[in-house]
Formats: structure tokens, C-alpha cells, sequence
């Protein structure tokens, strides 16, 4: 992998009609590391997170996932990224299983079978897998959702608000989930607005205004009252 | 075919339940055609399974293409002596009224539930999600097509299960869904999307309906293949031109989001 | 690339508004002697009477008009392909520009046609494969207009309304083959011999003359309301882009 990090974004521009909502965002996210990225709501940051996913254009600017160019990269690119967006990207009709096993075969999974038994007990959704998705809880849709997006076991993991509709408990699974995906090769670029799950899982956090990466510092010694009271400096 | 495995560290678990690790996957990455067909193959199946489980696309094209038979039985009761007369042109009118039901569903029902970024996030040519929903609309309106002729078989005492004419149906349905998928992906994030596909397909479609209503008439006249041949030759065209072309462009669609 | 208005527009007269001035006022000369040509120059149809042979006259500007859309809606083609493989913007403009014009042009060919086809058809319509034709080209372009509306993001409604146009224009060869094989009672002036047509006539040397200077005139007013309509468009553009600037 490149030194600069797995996931690196260079002034990504986008404007949608009249507002610029990245204005120049430069970020970089190390391998075996979790970004945590705050700002407030409309701040860009499920634009950006799109952005690196490749589903949307910048403007201008490139992303980088692991040294090479999402924008040149043909579609064997896409298999190295794992998304969970505010939708959750799952077929309401199916089930948990079915669902699954569509996106194994989309992702050339060998085996699906063995790999979709582990996420879904990863997720605890195991006993359910074969009720719709429709009949699901919101925290259960979500807990499917970051299954989907692990399903592949993709390098680059970008979550947007992962944590939203989750109880407790399936928090402090999605936590565990982090933490032990965070091992290692992979890099985690996430998106909350709970400051203190932000302080506690992530290596590094960085703020997101006005279009562009205004302040960013790892979480080392770094508590959620400091994190509070640098917003407030930025007028978050 | 390289196979790659990847594989996750062995992390600290608190949770006896999260036993990723213990099962490293294997993608087959670059498949080749075998790969793309499977993909193909996985968006056809899903959008069947979802219709069965869902019930959303199938019920309402067949109810409104028997509503479409009726009403048009009716209206020309009183001026038309023989339903041979007037069974033609309504089976193509219905069918192809019909099938922009169902191309509507194809992409917004992704669009209206949010599922399309999943489809685009894979790692497969967007080609094989055009050929998958293709087949899958081409299967939907075929059921449908059969149910039309089924009720015209009892409504109008006509007997169009015949070769020619189920072979007419097959060539103009696949050239009808084949540009309808594309459009669809076209009309799928505008704002009147309900209202603008037919406005967009229908009068593209007019090869395709020409073609048919005189297949059909001629199929009921009893004439050779001598008379028709020149007919199917230009379905065959039509298909082949618009789903290659259909091909070259669909990449094209998704360029943002 | 991915700006709006391409180029910022200078004050002053440039080469663009001298050749909209030159094209403009070509435009009005040549239509007036295309008129003179059509109405009075061209000698009347000798095989015709009556309101027949006044009607013929129509000919001239129905086979003008016709010119003016075809040029159109293969100037679409060209814009649209050269869209699809630059990203120009201007290049979407040409298209609809090209569209535009080009849909004036056919539906003035529709309603000549019907005009003439009153008197020597003793009936406005019929389902001959060129009415056919242009009729449904003329919904299949309104068509476009209407799907460009419908889309927001300026660069999307170039590249959807590109991709339309190029299968839309694809399909009206085969819409045209399709219907002259289910019936035709049109005239075929040039070309083959169409024994079944009604109200055809021969053409002399100085009706091909009126004819020529009416497809050389029509084409000139063509090429003029393009330019125009292009530079309309590319204006709207640019005012766009400076609202969103300052807003």
C-alpha cells in the first residue's frame, strides 16, 4: 500500500446547484487505523463519504484507495470498499439470507454459504436470517446493513452514522465489529454525531465545515469535553 | 482464474459470537464471461424472488392488461363485426401499455427504496445489471403477454397460441424491454418518471408495434411464411440494433449519482 | 471541464455576432426569394387543375421545411455523439438547438403537407409511411424536450438527453421501413415509380430550379435560427451559472 494512507482523498470539490459542499477536502486514513469525521448536519460528510465510495463525481480532486485512483480504476475497484449509507441497500422483500447470498454472488464470494453463516452471526441476526427484511427493526435493518457492507471482507470501510437506531447492545457489537476490523490491513472512515462513541472508537477524528477538513487530531488523551470544546472554538 | 484470499487478522473478542475470522473468503477475482453471466444471472433472480416474496409487478401488470382486453372488447362491440378485425391491434396496444408498468418498477423500485447505490456499489460491469434487469423485465412481460392472450382466447373466441404469432410476441417483447430497460434506467431519478417513460419508449416502439400488429393479423389471415419472413426480419433488426446499442450506452447512465 | 459556461462572454461585437448579422440577414433575403421562386417563378403543374394546381405549389416549401428537419435532427446526432465523447456543454447545445429548429421545420412539413394532401388527397391524414414517419419523429423529439426538462443537474440532462436523442434518431429509419411496408399512397417525386400514388406530378427544369432555390434558401434560414437558438441557449447558461455565483 501506498505511504500515504489506504484511503486518501485530494481536494475533492462538489457542488450541487448552487452550493459548494466540498470545497478542497484533503483527508488521509492509514492502514489498521479509524477515522472518526464530525460535522454538522449538511456539513458534506455523507457526500464525501459517497465520494470515496465512488458512487458519486467530485467536481474536482481525486480519491486514492490504496495508491490508486478510484476515478481510473476500472469496476474491479469497487470490491474493495464496504458502504453503509444512510439507506441500508437492502431488498426489504427478501431476507437477511437472501440478501446476502444476491451480494455474495455479485462480489464473486466462493462458498457464500460458510461466509454469510459468520456475518450473520456477527451481526446477530442469525436466528432471523430468513425473515423479510421488511418486518426487521430499525436497529436489526441496520445491524444487516453493516453485514452487507463486511460481506466481502473489503479493505476500505466507510460508515456513515453506523451507529443511528442502535440499542446499547448492538452498539457495543458494532463497536467490537470496529475494533476487530480495525486490526490490521483495513482502514475505517466513519461518520456519528455521538462524540463520545467518536472518542472511543476511532484513532483519529477530524471536523468537517464549510466544505473543507478544519480540524483533525487523534484520539490520544483526547477527551469527548476536549473534542465539545473544539467545536465550539469552530462554531459547530 | 486467480483466486485471492482475504483474510481477516484473528482480533481480541469479547463476544463468542463474532467468529468472522474463522472463515477467510475466497472472491474469484477477473472470472471472465462464466463470472458475468452469474452476475446477470444473480440480478435476474433477485428481482424474481423479490416479485414472488414482494407480489408488486406481476399483479398489477395483469390486472390492468385485463382491465386494457375488456375495455377494448367493449368500446368496439358495437361497430366492429369480428373480433378478428380490431384482436391485433389491441393485443400489441395492451402488451406494450402493459410492459411500461412493469419497466417503471424495474429501476424505481431501487430508486424509490434506496437500493440502487448496492447494485452500482458491486464490482460488476454495469452491462451485466442492464442484461440482468433485461431478462427480467423480458420474463415479467412475457407472463403478462400470455395472461392477454389467454383472455382473448376466451373474450374474443381467438385462438393466437400459434407458433408465428408466440414467436412475434417473444422477438417484439425482448426488442420492447430491451429499450425500455435502458430508458428506464434514464427516466428512473427524474420526477415524473411514471408519466414520461411511455412518453419516451412509445413512439421509439412504433417499429416493434408495426411489425406485430401485422405479424398478428397476418398470423390470422393464415399466410405463409413467405408473407411474414420480411416482418421478422425486422424485429430480428430491431432487437439486435437496440440491445447492442442499449449495451454501448448504459455504462453511460451511471456516471454520478 | 466541468463548468457551465464554458466561455465568459466578452463585451463588444465579436465573430460570433457579425456571423449571426451575415446569417440573419441571408436568412431574410434568401426566404424572399424563396417565396418569389415557390409562388410565382415556378411555372404551375400542367397535369393538375384548379385548387390542385394552386396547392402544388406548397411542394416547394413542404420540401423546404423537410430539409430544414432532416439537417436538424442529424445535427442532433453529431452534437449528441461529439457530447457524449467530450463533455462540452456546447455540444449539448448544438444538439438541442439542432432539435429545436429541427421540430419547427417538421412540424411546418406536417402541416404543409396536410394543407396540399386536403385538395389532392381530399383528405388532411392518412397512414402513409412518410406521414407516418414524421409524425412520430416529430413525438419522438418533443419527447426529448420534455425529458430534458425533467432533469435537474445540468451535466446529467446533457448526457441523458444525448443518449435519448441517439437511439430515438436510430429508430426512425426503421419506423419509416416498417410503415412503407404496411401501406403507401404518397407520391414519389424522385426515384422509384409508385404506381398506387395519388396527385403526383412531373417535374420541369424551371420547377427544379424553384425547387433548388427553396432547399438552398431553407437551409440557410436553418443554419440561421441554429445559430441563434445556440447562442440563446449557451446565454441561458451563462445567466444560470451567475445567479448561482451570487446567490
Amino acid at each position: 500500500m501506498s505511504e500515504g494512507g489506504l484511503i486518501v482523498a485530494r481536494n475533492i470539490v462538489k457542488r450541487y446547484g448552487r452550493k459548494r459542499v466540498l470545497n478542497g477536502v484533503e483527508m488521509c486514513v492509514p492502514q489498521g487505523q479509524v477515522m472518526a469525521l464530525l460535522g454538522s448536519n449538511g456539513a458534506g460528510k455523507s457526500t464525501l463519504l459517497r465520494i470515496i465510495s465512488g458512487l458519486t463525481k467530485p467536481d474536482r480532486g481525486e480519491v486514492l484507495l490504496g495508491g490508486i485512483s478510484t476515478h481510473k480504476a476500472g469496476h474491479e475497484i469497487r470490491r474493495y470498499i464496504g458502504l453503509v449509507a444512510h439507506a441500508p441497500l437492502l431488498y426489504d422483500n427478501l431476507s437477511a439470507w437472501d440478501n446476502l447470498h444476491f451480494f455474495a454472488r455479485l462480489y464473486d464470494i466462493q462458498q457464500p454459504a460458510d461466509r454469510i453463516e459468520a456475518v450473520l452471526r456477527a451481526v446477530d441476526l442469525w436466528t432471523r436470517r430468513h425473515d423479510p427484511v421488511r418486518t426487521y427493526s430499525r436497529g436489526m435493518t441496520q445491524r444487516l446493513a453493516i453485514g452487507r457492507a463486511i460481506l466481502h471482507d473489503p479493505p476500505v470501510l466507510l460508515l456513515d452514522e453506523p451507529d443511528t437506531g442502535l440499542d446499547p447492545n448492538s452498539a457495543e457489537t458494532l463497536a467490537q465489529l470496529i475494533r476487530m476490523l480495525s486490526s490490521g490491513r483495513r482502514a475505517i472512515l466513519l461518520t456519528t454525531h455521538n462524540l463520545e462513541r467518536a472518542v472511543a472508537w476511532a484513532d483519529s477524528i477530524s471536523l468537517l465545515a464549510d466544505g473543507k477538513i478544519m480540524w483533525s487530531a487523534s484520539t490520544e488523551g483526547l477527551t469527548p469535553e476536549k473534542l465539545r470544546q473544539a467545536m465550539t472554538e469552530l462554531e459547530l | 482464474m486467480r483466486k485471492k484470499t482475504l483474510s481477516a487478522e484473528p482480533p481480541p473478542l469479547h463476544s463468542a459470537q463474532i467468529d468472522l475470522a474463522a472463515h477467510p473468503i475466497a472472491m474469484r477475482l477477473n472470472g471472465g464471461v462464466f463470472a458475468y453471466l452469474g452476475k446477470v444471472a444473480a440480478v435476474l433472480l433477485k428481482d424474481v424472488r423479490a416479485e414472488l416474496r414482494g407480489r408488486e409487478i406481476f399483479s398489477t401488470m395483469t390486472a390492468f392488461s385485463v382491465l386494457a382486453v375488456l375495455i377494448f372488447g367493449m368500446a368496439f362491440d358495437l361497430r366492429v363485426p369480428r373480433a378478428e378485425m380490431i384482436a391485433p391491434g389491441v393485443l400489441w396496444v395492451v402488451v406494450l401499455f402493459t410492459g411500461v408498468l412493469g419497466l417503471n418498477r424495474s429501476f424505481g423500485a431501487e430508486v424509490d427504496r434506496g437500493t440502487l447505490p448496492s447494485l452500482l456499489l458491486a464490482p460488476v460491469d454495469r452491462s451485466a445489471i442492464y442484461f440482468g434487469k433485461m431478462l427480467a423485465n423480458l420474463l415479467f412481460t412475457l407472463a403478462t403477454a400470455l395472461v392477454i392472450l389467454a383472455v382473448m382466447f376466451f373474450v374474443f373466441d381467438l385462438n393466437l397460441f400459434q407458433p408465428y404469432n408466440l414467436a412475434a410476441m417473444l422477438l417484439g417483447v425482448i426488442g420492447y424491454v430491451g429499450v425500455g430497460t435502458l430508458f428506464a434506467a434514464l427516466t428512473a431519478n427524474s420526477r415524473a418518471r411514471e408519466t414520461l417513460l411511455p412518453i419516451l419508449l412509445l413512439p421509439v416502439m412504433v417499429p416493434v408495434f408495426v411489425s406485430g400488429v401485422a405479424l398478428t393479423a397476418s398470423v390470422l389471415d393464415g399466410k405463409a411464411w413467405e408473407d411474414l419472413s420480411q416482418w421478422f426480419g425486422i424485429l430480428t433488426a430491431f432487437d439486435a440494433i437496440f440491445i447492442v446499442v442499449a449495451y454501448l450506452l448504459f455504462d453511460l447512465v451511471w456516471e454520478d449519482g | 471541464m466541468r463548468s457551465i459556461a464554458t466561455h465568459p462572454h466578452p463585451v463588444g461585437w465579436r465573430g460570433l455576432d457579425l456571423l449571426q448579422l451575415v446569417l440573419s440577414a441571408l436568412a431574410v433575403a434568401a426566404m424572399t426569394v424563396s417565396m418569389w421562386a415557390a409562388l410565382y417563378y415556378a411555372p404551375p403543374a400542367s397535369n393538375l387543375a384548379g385548387d390542385e394546381q394552386l396547392a402544388q405549389r406548397i411542394f416547394y416549401i413542404h420540401m423546404g421545411c423537410n430539409i430544414g428537419a432532416l439537417a436538424g435532427f442529424l445535427m442532433s446526432v453529431v452534437g449528441s455523439i461529439v457530447y457524449l465523447v467530450k463533455r462540452d456543454l456546447d455540444w449539448d447545445r448544438v444538439s438541442q438547438a439542432a432539435i429545436e429548429v429541427g421540430l419547427v421545420c417538421g412540424m411546418g412539413t406536417i402541416l404543409t403537407g396536410m394543407f396540399w394532401a386536403k385538395p389532392t388527397w381530399n383528405t388532411y391524414w392518412t397512414w402513409d409511411p412518410r406521414l407516418t414517419t414524421s409524425a412520430i419523429t416529430v413525438l419522438v423529439y418533443l419527447a426529448y424536450l420534455l425529458f430534458r426538462n425533467g432533469i435537474d443537474n445540468r451535466h446529467t440532462r446533457a448526457r441523458f438527453a444525448s443518449i435519448y436523442a441517439l437511439v430515438a434518431f436510430l429508430s426512425v429509419p426503421l419506423t419509416f421501413y416498417s410503415a412503407r411496408i404496411f401501406r403507401s399512397i404518397h407520391p414519389v417525386v424522385y426515384g422509384a415509380e409508385n404506381v398506387d400514388a395519388q396527385g403526383g406530378f412531373s417535374v420541369g427544369p424551371t420547377m427544379t430550379q424553384a425547387l433548388h432555390i427553396n432547399l438552398i434558401g431553407f437551409c440557410i434560414l436553418f443554419s440561421a435560427l441554429l445559430v441563434l437558438r445556440w447562442r440563446q441557449l449557451r446565454n441561458e447558461d451563462a445567466v444560470a451559472e451567475l445567479r448561482e455565483e451570487i446567490a
